[in-house]
């Protein structure tokens, strides 16, 4: 059997009186999509904050690539391999769409180290050559000297996915990356998405229906804090509890 | 704020700047003015005082309200070392750095695991409790301050003549400013400028942001402690007015005054505010007045000017 | 040797009690509106200005007193509409700033209105003397006026607590300390709340700074000391909570007086004596100061943070 990539177990977090998530368990398999969907308030953005290290769980443990990263901090599960783009589209809106992808490269610890004050960035050109295969990877290739703050809704998008691919990710956490997205941009995003998913793991979390039926090879039900269901689309879409608890009106 | 970008004019004016202050000593001799000489030389260690809190504020986006801890300590260990029998300034300079750095190391390890008010706070109570430390030590001369018994040699060369002292501030800030100029735009300076505009995405690509903001605190306490060094030799004391946390207020209003962010900035602000001093105190004694209002203009009416740069970091 | 520990315990207590008045109106501020007041403490220097002066005025320490927080509450109400009101949505660096700007305008204009000499402010005449009482078997004295402090700041301590914990405007500045954005989500009229949370803390600053005027100088600077004392209680306490506040205030008060009374005794015994010479005051200053950057290491939050 495979080894799972990604594996949650019996993770448990509490918000003054709320069960927030309550024994999850969970895994991701190397190579696979696998969507997390459920209605708003589930739980999903504080399990991904969980995965990803923005927080910590009272109980349960994380463990990445065979690692227990339960108590790593975020650069550090970064550094691992674990990569995430936010719901909210998070760039450097000031600077260049190269530029931000460029920071992205820097961060990797093969890319060198960060502390270095004389030799100017700028002549760094073995950064910005991998910043810009980044950018070709999702369709921007063109964009590079463009300022990211005027680049498009859907572009902006793309760019923060092309952050978080330029970490050299083995997972890569999408969370709800169609947020916003008018249909034609949504469709561009998920071929994308596709063409992605033959080079890295994916953890998709994300609100669009067709998008994840399209994409996902298991999806996993998270429900007022807890794991519900987890399966092929198909078995997701049979289950009796997901369409009473969600799905019902969506199918 | 946008990331540090030099102007095209920005190196040619620095140069002929730097050409001028050089000639500024002849100049102000010839005049029969050389009155002058000691009061350029301080502006040229405010500037270098504001600058290294331009580094921590303005470019790391800490707001510190504790500098004048490592002004003060740098003054301190100058003092210390003449008194030993330490006089070589290229020997004493760098401790002073050294014992200004490590001290703020040690304030930035606890007061950077806060943020925002509290960051505030702690980096002002840390600097009390030196100030403290430094008045209540008789050795090092309690409420008098510590004098120097005279100024410090650079490689071997008296430091004496204040335009030789006046040399080696303008020596030390050009220096500083090349090196900071460069750090702006290398990967470090990149580094914490975007750490600034948006920690958790800095965090979430994998950099230890903790990390690169201590280096960048204590850097600047370093320098800051470069520049105590130097007043003391100028002033001949390291005096605990220097730790007093109006001290760091002062530098504080003298970066925002300059341009936080601006590599200039700190010189600038050093500049005008210890110019508008000097022309003030002239004709009225009372001329804190006239910089509180002053300052509140620019809070109330030019808000672009301080809130624009700091308005994401927030909460 | 007991009669010198129960003094400086009942000062420390004291101390800690108008610590605590100064930082209940601060903890708020910061709290609720997320703003940083450097010039609190020119409100409690201004506030026992306007004491010492209504006192010599009227030739009474009490009326002294009352004209003086009111001025105090007034001159808060005033800073409050004018400047504060503007502050509270502007970044941390805007609010340092103008907070700076006016501790230097009032330094200056008590310097021009008053001049640079101290003010004197005698306490009321019958409370002169100290009071004599009987503990154990030993007869203690201890300043009439002292005790008065330390009942003044118990009663308005309690009182601050029954406002906060029981009242209706209370439970307001409790949401708001603890969600902001949810308060102002509930329809409570949040510029009201601030404004009176502000002049509430302007008037005991006044009070504290009034009580202690017979016992320090009433002078220029006074305030900015004793506002990073109270910058330390907050750290300790937990910005926004009154609860912090209140038990802050004491341990800052009584570590802080008991380590300058003790601290150099202790270590004469411990160290040879010039050590304990050199090393005794200086430890004793800073003592609470460490005491603040180790409860930050293990608490950076502080003892009793407000918002969760």
């Amino acid at each position: 059997m495979a080894e799972a990539l990604l594996e949650v177990r019996r993770l448990s977090r509490r918000f003054a009186a709320v069960d927030a998530l309550k024994d999850v368990d969970f895994s991701v398999d190397a190579g696979e999509v696998h969507a997390l969907i459920g209605p708003n308030g589930a739980g999903k953005t504080t399990f991904i904050h969980h995965v990803s290290g923005a927080l910590q769980p009272d109980a349960g443990s994380v463990h990445f690539a065979g690692r227990d990263v339960t108590r790593l901090s975020m650069h550090q599960r970064v550094a691992a391999g674990m990569a995430r783009s936010y719901q909210i589209t998070n760039i450097f809106r000031g600077l260049s769409a190269l530029d931000n992808v460029a920071l992205a490269v820097q961060g990797r610890p093969d890319a060198g180290s960060s502390f270095r004050f004389w030799r100017t960035v700028r002549s760094e050109v073995r950064l910005f050559e991998e910043a810009q295969a980044c950018l070709e990877q999702v369709g921007l290739g063109k964009q590079g000297v463009s300022i990211a703050g005027n680049l498009s809704h859907g572009e902006q998008r793309a760019l923060e996915l092309a952050m978080a691919l330029a970490t050299k990710p083995q997972l890569l956490l999408l969370d709800e990356p169609m947020a916003g997205t008018g249909p034609e941009e949504s469709a561009r995003m998920v071929e994308l998405i596709e063409h992605l998913a033959r080079h890295v793991t994916i953890l998709l979390v994300e609100h669009d229906m067709d998008a994840v039926f399209r994409l996902a090879d298991r999806i996993s039900v998270l429900v007022n804090g807890q794991m519900i269901c987890t399966g092929t689309p198909e078995t997701v879409r049979n289950d009796a509890g997901v369409r009473r608890a969600y799905l019902g009106d969506h199918l | 704020m946008a990331f540090y970008r030099p102007a095209p004019w920005q190196k040619p004016l620095a140069l002929v700047l730097l050409a001028v202050l050089l000639a500024l000593p002849t100049v102000l001799d010839s005049l029969d003015q050389s009155f002058y000489i000691g009061f350029a030389t301080r502006v040229l260690i405010f500037a270098l005082a504001a600058t290294s809190l331009n580094l921590v504020l303005g470019f790391g986006g800490m707001v510190s309200l504790g500098h004048a801890a490592f002004f003060g300590a740098g003054a301190y260990v100058a003092a210390i070392c003449q008194q030993a029998g330490l006089g070589e300034a290229l020997l004493a300079l760098p401790l002073a750095m050294l014992g200004a750095g490590l001290l703020a190391l040690v304030v930035g390890a606890i007061s950077l695991r806060t943020r925002g008010v509290y960051f505030i706070m702690i980096t002002l109570a840390f600097a009390q409790m030196v100030y403290y430390l430094f008045i209540s030590a008789r050795a090092w001369g309690g409420d008098d301050g510590l004098a120097l018994t005279e100024r410090l040699r650079f490689a071997g060369f008296s430091l004496a003549d204040d335009a030789a002292l006046y040399y080696l501030a303008l020596g030390a800030l050009a220096v500083v400013m090349l090196l900071l100029g460069r750090l702006a735009e290398a990967r470090f300076g990149r580094t914490i400028q975007a750490i600034r505009e948006n920690e958790t995405r800095m965090e979430a690509l994998g950099y230890p942001v903790f990390r690169h903001r201590l280096v960048c605190f204590a850097l600047g306490g370093a320098l800051a402690g470069l520049a105590g060094a130097l007043l003391a030799n100028l002033t001949g004391l390291a005096s605990p007015a220097l730790l007093q946390w109006t001290q760091s207020g002062t530098l504080l209003v003298m970066v925002i005054i300059g341009g936080v962010g601006y590599l200039y900035g700190g010189v600038v602000g050093a500049v005008m505010l210890l110019l508008l001093e000097e022309v003030l105190l002239g004709f009225f004694s009372h001329w804190h007045i006239v910089l509180g209002l002053l300052l509140l203009a620019v809070v109330l009416f030019a808000p672009k000017g301080v809130a624009a740069l700091f308005g994401r970091s927030r909460g | 040797m007991t009669q010198l520990i129960l003094e400086q315990a009942l000062n420390g207590l004291q101390f800690g009690l108008m610590l605590f008045l100064l930082a209940a109106g601060l903890t708020l501020v910061f709290g609720i509106m997320d703003c940083i007041n450097l010039a609190h403490g020119s409100l409690y220097m201004v506030g026992a200005y306007f004491v010492a002066a209504a006192a010599q005025a009227a030739d009474s320490f009490w009326i002294g007193l009352g004209a003086g927080v009111a001025g105090a509450a007034v001159l808060g109400l005033l800073l409050e509409l004018s400047l504060f009101r503007q502050l509270y949505r502007r970044d941390h660096l805007s609010q340092v700033l103008a907070t700076f700007a006016l501790i230097l305008i009032a330094n200056e204009a008590v310097r021009v209105i008053w001049g640079p000499a101290p003010l004197m402010l005698n306490p009321p005449e019958a409370l002169a003397g100290p009071v004599e009482f009987v503990l154990l078997g030993d007869t203690f004295f201890y300043p009439a006026y002292r005790l008065l402090i330390i009942g003044v700041g118990l009663a308005v301590g309690g009182l601050l607590y029954l406002l906060v914990a029981k009242s209706r405007v209370g439970m307001w500045v409790r949401a708001g300390a603890a969600n902001r954005e949810m308060t102002e989500a509930l329809g409570i009229n949040v510029r009201a709340l601030f404004t009176a949370v502000f002049v509430f803390g302007a008037a005991l600053c006044a009070l504290a700074g009034g009580l202690l005027g017979p016992l320090l100088a009433v002078q220029v600077g006074m305030g900015e000391s004793v506002l990073i004392l109270a910058f330390v209680v907050i750290i300790i306490g937990g910005i926004g909570s009154i609860r912090g506040a209140f038990i802050g205030a004491l341990i800052v008060g009584s570590v802080d007086t008991l380590g300058r009374a003790l601290l150099p005794t202790l270590l004469r015994v411990l160290l040879p004596g010039d050590a304990a010479a050199t090393l005794g005051p200086a430890l004793a200053s800073i003592l609470i100061y460490l005491l603040m950057a180790g409860i930050l290491f293990f608490k950076p939050q502080g003892l009793f943070p407000a918002r969760a």
